[in-house]
């Protein structure tokens, strides 16, 4: 089998228009700045509140930066400090937290599916995820990250408030390799 | 030879054609998104602009589980019935915008600040980006 001129230029025309489409893909994703709120398309440009509201750019400009959702990694905007928002607003409010991780092995090809309770319990409450999206047991909930990417289970906060789903590195960060056998496994 | 070697040319020409489309619709709301729900259940229809509620400003300053478990904001676009009289009476956001917590009910406008004709929902994140709405 010999490959003729058109095959070889077929092959490096598909090359080019894949490298192409990669280079833009990340020069979009990655390009975005804080859009100002006169050209977000949701607040009204001609109502009193523009120029009175904060501009995201000048809250957010501040704190670490992600490349994708808000532009801020806000795991470590809270751990490092950056910023402290109130845990409750009554006193008597209990503050519950949790710090285990479970591995998630139903992943194909991909690295496993590390979720850990300590960066979600600093923001959330339990009542948040349990029992309503996940069973308090490791394995008990059935997902799939077709029902993930139409807005269930992590995909209820992850794309819409917290980082997106299009970081898919961040939730399959643990090769099969290196599996080691400090978390709850399911 | 040609002809069959044509094929997968073609079609990762078609493949790439399709990424740069997906990627271009894509485009159209990349820069940040700020996840911001707009309430617009029946301000438009009483002669006020829909409201505009800012996650990211207020994460700064509350954790999630403030409002979503110790003041009961459940955690679906739509799914908390917010009227005016309510909020005066001090729920929903009127739980701090009482003049303690924040400035109070009485600066209309800071909070109905969209667009008019914007429906009720949550503006970026999975709702506009993402295979999940193809
Ligand atoms: C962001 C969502 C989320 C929050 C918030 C959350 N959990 Fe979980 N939790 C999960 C998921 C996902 C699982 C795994 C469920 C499965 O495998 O089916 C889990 C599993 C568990 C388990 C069984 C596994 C283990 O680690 O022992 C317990 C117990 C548990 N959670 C308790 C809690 C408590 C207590 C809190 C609050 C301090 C909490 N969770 C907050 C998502 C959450
Ligand atoms: C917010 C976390 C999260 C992100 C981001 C994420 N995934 Fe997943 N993914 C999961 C979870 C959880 C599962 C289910 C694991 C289990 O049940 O053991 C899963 C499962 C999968 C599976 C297994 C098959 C299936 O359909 O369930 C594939 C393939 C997969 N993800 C691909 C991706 C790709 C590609 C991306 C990036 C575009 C991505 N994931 C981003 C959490 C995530
Ligand atoms: C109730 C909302 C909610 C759900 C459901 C949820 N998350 Fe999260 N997750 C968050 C928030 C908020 C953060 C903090 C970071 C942010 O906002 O981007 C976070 C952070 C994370 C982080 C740490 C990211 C980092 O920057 O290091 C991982 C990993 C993660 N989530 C995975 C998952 C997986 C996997 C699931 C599903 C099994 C899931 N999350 C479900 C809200 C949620
Ligand atoms: C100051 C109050 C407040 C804080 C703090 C807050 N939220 Fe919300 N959240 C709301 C309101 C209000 C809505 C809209 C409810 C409605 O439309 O009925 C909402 C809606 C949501 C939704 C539904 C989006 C959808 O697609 O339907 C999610 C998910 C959510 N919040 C997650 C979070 C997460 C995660 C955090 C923390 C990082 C957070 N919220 C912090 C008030 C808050
Ligand atoms: C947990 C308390 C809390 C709740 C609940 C809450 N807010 Fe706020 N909000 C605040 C605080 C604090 C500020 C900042 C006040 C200041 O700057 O003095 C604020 C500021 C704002 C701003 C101005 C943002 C800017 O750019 O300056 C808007 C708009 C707003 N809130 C809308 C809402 C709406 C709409 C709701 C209900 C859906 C709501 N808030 C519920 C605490 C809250
Ligand atoms: C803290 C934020 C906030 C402030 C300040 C505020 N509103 Fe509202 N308002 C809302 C929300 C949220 C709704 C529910 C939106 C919806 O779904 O239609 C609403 C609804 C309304 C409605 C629709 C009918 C009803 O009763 O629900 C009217 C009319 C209205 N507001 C008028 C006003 C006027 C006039 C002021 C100033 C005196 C004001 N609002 C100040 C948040 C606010």
């Amino acid at each position: 089998m010999t490959y003729g001129a058109c095959d070889v230029l077929n092959i490096s025309v598909r090359r080019i228009l894949l490298t192409l489409t990669l280079t833009l893909c990340t020069a979009w994703t990655h390009a975005g700045e804080w859009k100002s709120l006169l050209e977000d398309g949701i607040h009204d440009p001609a109502g009193p509140a523009i120029g009175i509201l904060q501009q995201p750019a000048e809250a957010l400009g501040i704190l670490p930066p992600d490349v994708t959702g808000n532009k801020v990694r806000w795991r470590k905007a809270l751990e490092d400090g950056y910023i402290n928002p109130r845990a409750s607003l009554a006193p008597d409010t209990r503050i519950r937290q949790l710090d285990t991780n479970i591995l998630m092995r139903n992943t194909g090809d991909l690295p496993y599916v590390l979720f850990p309770h300590k960066p979600h319990t600093e923001w959330l409450d339990c009542s948040n995820c349990h029992e309503r999206i996940f069973k308090s047991k490791t394995g008990a909930t059935p997902m799939t990250m077709l029902a993930i990417l139409n807005g269930q289970y992590c995909g209820q906060c992850h794309g819409a408030v917290a980082f997106p789903l299009t970081e898919c590195g961040r939730c399959h960060s643990v090769p099969a390799t290196e599996a080691g056998n400090a978390a709850s496994v399911r | 030879m040609p002809r069959v070697s044509a094929r997968p040319a073609r079609r990762g020409r078609w493949s790439a054609f399709v990424a740069l489309v997906l990627v271009a619709v894509m485009a159209d709301d990349l820069g940040a998104e700020y996840a911001d729900v707009v309430l617009n259940k029946r301000a438009e229809r009483e002669g006020m602009r829909p409201v505009v509620f800012p996650h990211w400003f207020h994460r700064i300053r509350f954790r999630c589980k403030v409002c979503h478990s110790e003041l009961g904001f459940e955690m679906r676009a739509g799914a908390n019935d917010v009227t005016m009289d309510e909020i005066t009476q001090g729920k929903f956001c009127g739980m701090c915008h009482n003049d303690e917590i924040a400035w109070g009910v009485d600066n209309c406008d800071l909070c109905h600040s969209g667009r008019p004709g914007l429906r009720s929902g949550i503006y970026g994140g999975h709702q506009t980006l993402g295979p999940g709405r193809w």
